[in-house]
């Protein structure tokens, strides 16, 4: 396979009537602060099922969007069977015969399958669209991937692995002979999974070529003729599915980062008293039973991967959504548990989407940071306007967050600084503990140094901190102690020396499924 | 970091220019008008039409200020014209058996009581406001029709008459009811934890309810104070012309208020606006009228441009917030 890798203009045009190749060259792609993508050169042989891995973040979506042309690069060139393109769109991707299929399914929920199948891609006469031939083609291709539901019913009735066969029978209606699979069988039952797998196999083998992004490694090995690593936006390697083991690719993905470098820890007293503590808390089917303590000054890291739990159970905590269970602020239960009451009694929680759960971009710098501590700035109910204005000075001081206006609206400032005002907000009033779900997603390398120079800060200050990261290198760099989600129960649970990347990954992953996937491939 | 920074400038200054130009095109447009007509009508700038201006502007204005808060919160209201004919109504009917001021107090309680009741609708059915407003301003209007029979209720007691006719300091008595209005919801919303909370609602509502707000209590208190200022201005109305007859009242006092409210910058789009935009909303619109009036413009052309001017108010709002 690694002789395909230096497919160039000639070869591929020989198989333009068939399977797609694709070639990518020095790719990059940057959002807001965050490489998420660097100088990566790849390149994809007609007719395999090419995969993409790596880490949460790793850039994998990211690189399958560009070829797709749903996302575009900052700088590099794609090369589809040996011509330059430049996708402004999904639909220039299309026209050149490469399809995505995204992990939110973009189908409309109140059409029928046939609609949606043909929708954009009608075939018509004299303007009308032509239903009898829809029909037709859509059978013979409904029999080709083994699709058995009647045309006619509405995709919102069908299960999800059901829309994931709507979702391929419309790339295979627009003629797709490269398809993008992002993230396929993360919402699918093993069985319907193992389906998909096969759908997928056979298609490649009547001369498609597919590019199948997943962070499921039994599928991957099972599946896949290629197999490239990514990690934090940077090509690590390509080479053969055959004899790669889980346990390589698990090595390959972690890596070192060179440019993240973390504060030295401090541990926290001994003995220190226990802030915050969770009690058989349950919200099913995001997370079942969880429990722990969070002493004062310890960071503790929920380490797991993407939909495994970890942010449904910081916001159950906090009161954002309902739960059974308990939590307590030293000793005190909360009672009733909503975000209103988790703040009076000391409980802080910085979002996972700033701007959409934690900032009111509207609204100025200063009404964003005092919102949740109006109570320290008023009398009776009367914003005093002068303390407000030192208040929030002071706060947004201690964290660094540079806003030469405090009264302009918080969506002026650049990531870095509106996220450290969406924890100077928490600082109005000291809190106890702190919830900080993705802290530093979307912000510069500089940024986020700081941000994790203020969570020891806060730690070392007494307070305790749940720290919750797509990036496992920030839990293991930041933490004391580390739990492990996996499907929505904690598995794992690491403390100083135990915490690595090998064991953390492994727990997150899931290590008996890991081994039997395989054994399966091998 | 330093990328980031510098990539900054341009994007904000872009922004902030669409930004200027919405936050005070209202007192530009206003100044220039007042200048425009001072200066080519004769009888415009004078303590005689100031009053003339507040008086066909404060009836609305009450609705307009509530209207606001509404909107700031993120929420629409179409059943405040339905409540403003309705509360006459109310008060018409009671008035023989328990007097002028408990009647027209009770009618105001009957406001307020649709307003908390499309309150409790919009958040807890989640129905979306436009939609559960119209439905309830429907049943409030056929529920006037009902209680009426169609007819047209007539109030002679001249003691019913006072607080739409008589004056304080040769002024009316409902245009210092609007300057209350004014001043309160002014004061509330600039000054008061509670405006706090409206702005942060209508602004990101996740944001604030994940900021300890009780964003339910927020809203069901704006559609409540919504259904109190119609009351109230309903109330004006039934006491100054003695009459009623069911209604929806939109064209008298709603879309007027709305105008008002939206020339005066604030945002359709929730989180953005404040109470003296829509008094200088109420300003302008009037001024406009009046000084066609006064210039003799055909009143055909009248309605065209100030539905231009609305158009022009809410595509401003909409393009400083749709460029990314």
């Amino acid at each position: 396979m690694s002789d395909s890798a230096s497919v160039g203009g000639g070869p591929s045009r020989t198989a333009a009537d068939g399977a797609l190749g694709v070639v990518v060259r020095g790719i990059s792609k940057r959002y807001g602060g965050a490489q998420a993508l660097e100088d990566v050169s790849l390149s994809v042989a007609p007719g395999e099922v090419h995969a993409l891995v790596g880490e949460n973040g790793a850039g994998k979506s990211t690189l399958g969007k560009i070829i797709a042309g749903a996302v575009a690069p900052d700088a590099g060139e794609i090369l589809v069977a040996g011509r330059p393109v430049h996708f402004h769109s999904p639909r220039d991707a299309i026209r050149e015969g490469i399809a995505l299929i995204h992990q939110e399914l973009q189908l409309v929920p109140a059409l029928s399958v046939l609609d949606n199948v043909f929708l954009g891609a009608e075939p018509s006469r004299g303007g009308f669209v032509d239903r009898a031939r829809q029909r037709e083609r859509f059978a013979e291709l409904a029999a080709h991937i083994g699709f058995r539901q009647s045309p006619s019913v509405r995709i919102e009735t069908l299960r999800v692995a059901e829309q994931q066969k709507v979702e391929i029978l419309r790339a295979l209606v627009r003629n797709a002979r490269l398809i993008v699979m992002d993230e396929p069988t993360a919402a699918l039952t093993r069985i319907e999974a193992d389906r998909l797998l096969e759908i997928t196999r056979d298609l490649r083998d009547h001369g498609a070529t597919v590019i199948y992004v997943s962070h499921d490694l039994g599928d991957v090995l099972a599946l896949s003729d290629t197999i490239t690593v990514l990690k934090d936006g940077r090509h690590v390697k390509t080479g053969p599915a055959r004899g790669e083991t889980a346990n390589g690719l698990v090595t390959a993905m972690l890596g070192r980062s060179m440019d993240l470098t973390f504060p030295p820890r401090r541990q926290p007293p001994e003995g220190a008293p226990v802030v915050l503590s969770v009690k058989g808390l349950s919200r099913p089917p995001a997370f079942e039973d969880v429990s722990f303590d969070i002493h004062a000054g310890e960071i503790v890291g929920l380490a797991g991967l993407v939909g495994s739990g970890r942010t449904e159970i910081a916001r159950a905590i906090f009161g954002a959504d309902p739960s059974t269970g308990a939590v307590e602020i030293e000793g005190t239960r909360l009672q009733p548990r909503s975000p209103g009451n988790s703040i009076r009694h000391g409980l802080a929680m910085l979002p996972e989407s700033r701007k959409d759960q934690g900032l009111i971009m509207v609204r100025p710098v200063r009404e964003n940071v005092s919102i949740a501590h109006l109570r320290e700035v008023s009398w009776h109910g009367i914003i005093q306007a002068a303390r407000e204005r030192s208040r929030v000075a002071e706060v947004l001081n201690s964290v660094d967050a540079r806003a030469a206006n405090h009264s302009m609206a918080i969506s002026g400032l650049s990531g870095g600084n509106q996220q450290k005002a969406a924890i100077a907000k928490w600082l109005v009033k000291t809190p106890k503990a702190l919830l900080a779900d993705e802290p530093t997603r979307g912000i510069d390398v500089g940024a986020k140094r700081a941000i994790y120079e203020l969570i020891h800060r806060l730690a070392e200050q007494g307070l305790g901190v749940l720290l919750i990261s797509s990036e496992l290198e920030e839990v293991l760099g930041l933490a004391h102690r580390v739990l492990v989600v996996r499907s929505g129960r904690i598995v794992g649970e690491f403390v100083g020396k135990q915490i690595n990347e090998e064991t953390v990954m492994r727990a997150a992953f899931g290590e008996t499924g890991m081994g039997a996937h395989g054994d399966e491939a091998a | 970091m330093s990328r980031i920074d510098a990539s900054l400038p341009s994007r904000f200054s872009r922004r902030s220019v669409v930004e200027v130009l919405r936050e005070y095109a209202i007192v530009v447009s206003f100044l220039a008008l007042l200048i425009i007509l001072s200066a080519t009508a004769d009888h415009f700038l004078t303590w005689i039409n100031l009053l003339n201006t507040l008086e066909s502007g404060s009836i609305y204005g009450i609705v307009a200020v509530a209207f606001t808060v509404l909107l700031i919160v993120g929420e629409f209201d179409l059943c405040s014209g339905a409540i403003y004919v309705f509360v006459g109504i109310v008060a018409a009917k009671l008035q023989p058996d328990l007097g002028t001021w408990p009647s027209l107090g009770i009618g105001v309680v009957a406001g307020l009581g649709v307003g908390i009741f499309n309150g409790l609708i919009v958040t807890f059915l989640r129905i979306n406001s436009f939609i559960a407003t119209l439905a309830s301003s429907l049943m409030v209007v056929g529920i006037g029709t009902e209680v009426t029979n169609g007819f047209q209720l007539y109030i002679p007691d001249p003691d019913f008459a006072v607080l739409g006719n008589e004056k304080f300091i040769g002024v009316d008595y409902f245009i210092w009811i609007f300057f209350v209005f004014v001043v309160i919801g002014g004061f509330v919303l600039s000054r008061t934890k509670l405006g706090r909370w409206l702005y942060a609602t209508g602004g990101n509502s996740e944001a604030a309810r994940l900021s300890g707000i009780n964003t339910r209590a927020v809203r069901i208190g704006a559609f409540s104070f919504s259904g109190f200022a119609a009351g109230v201005a309903g109330a004006v109305l039934i006491s100054r012309t003695g009459t009623a007859i069911a209604g929806d009242g939109l064209a008298d006092v709603l879309f007027p208020a709305i105008a008002a409210v939206v020339v005066g910058g604030t945002s359709i789009q929730g989180g953005r606006g404040a109470i003296w935009r829509t008094v200088l909303g109420i300003f302008f619109l009037e001024f406009i009228r009046n000084g066609f009036n006064l210039l003799e413009v055909n009143p055909y052309y009248q309605a065209i441009i100030q539905g231009a001017i609305i158009l022009v108010a809410v595509g401003a709002d909409a393009l400083s917030r749709g460029t990314k």
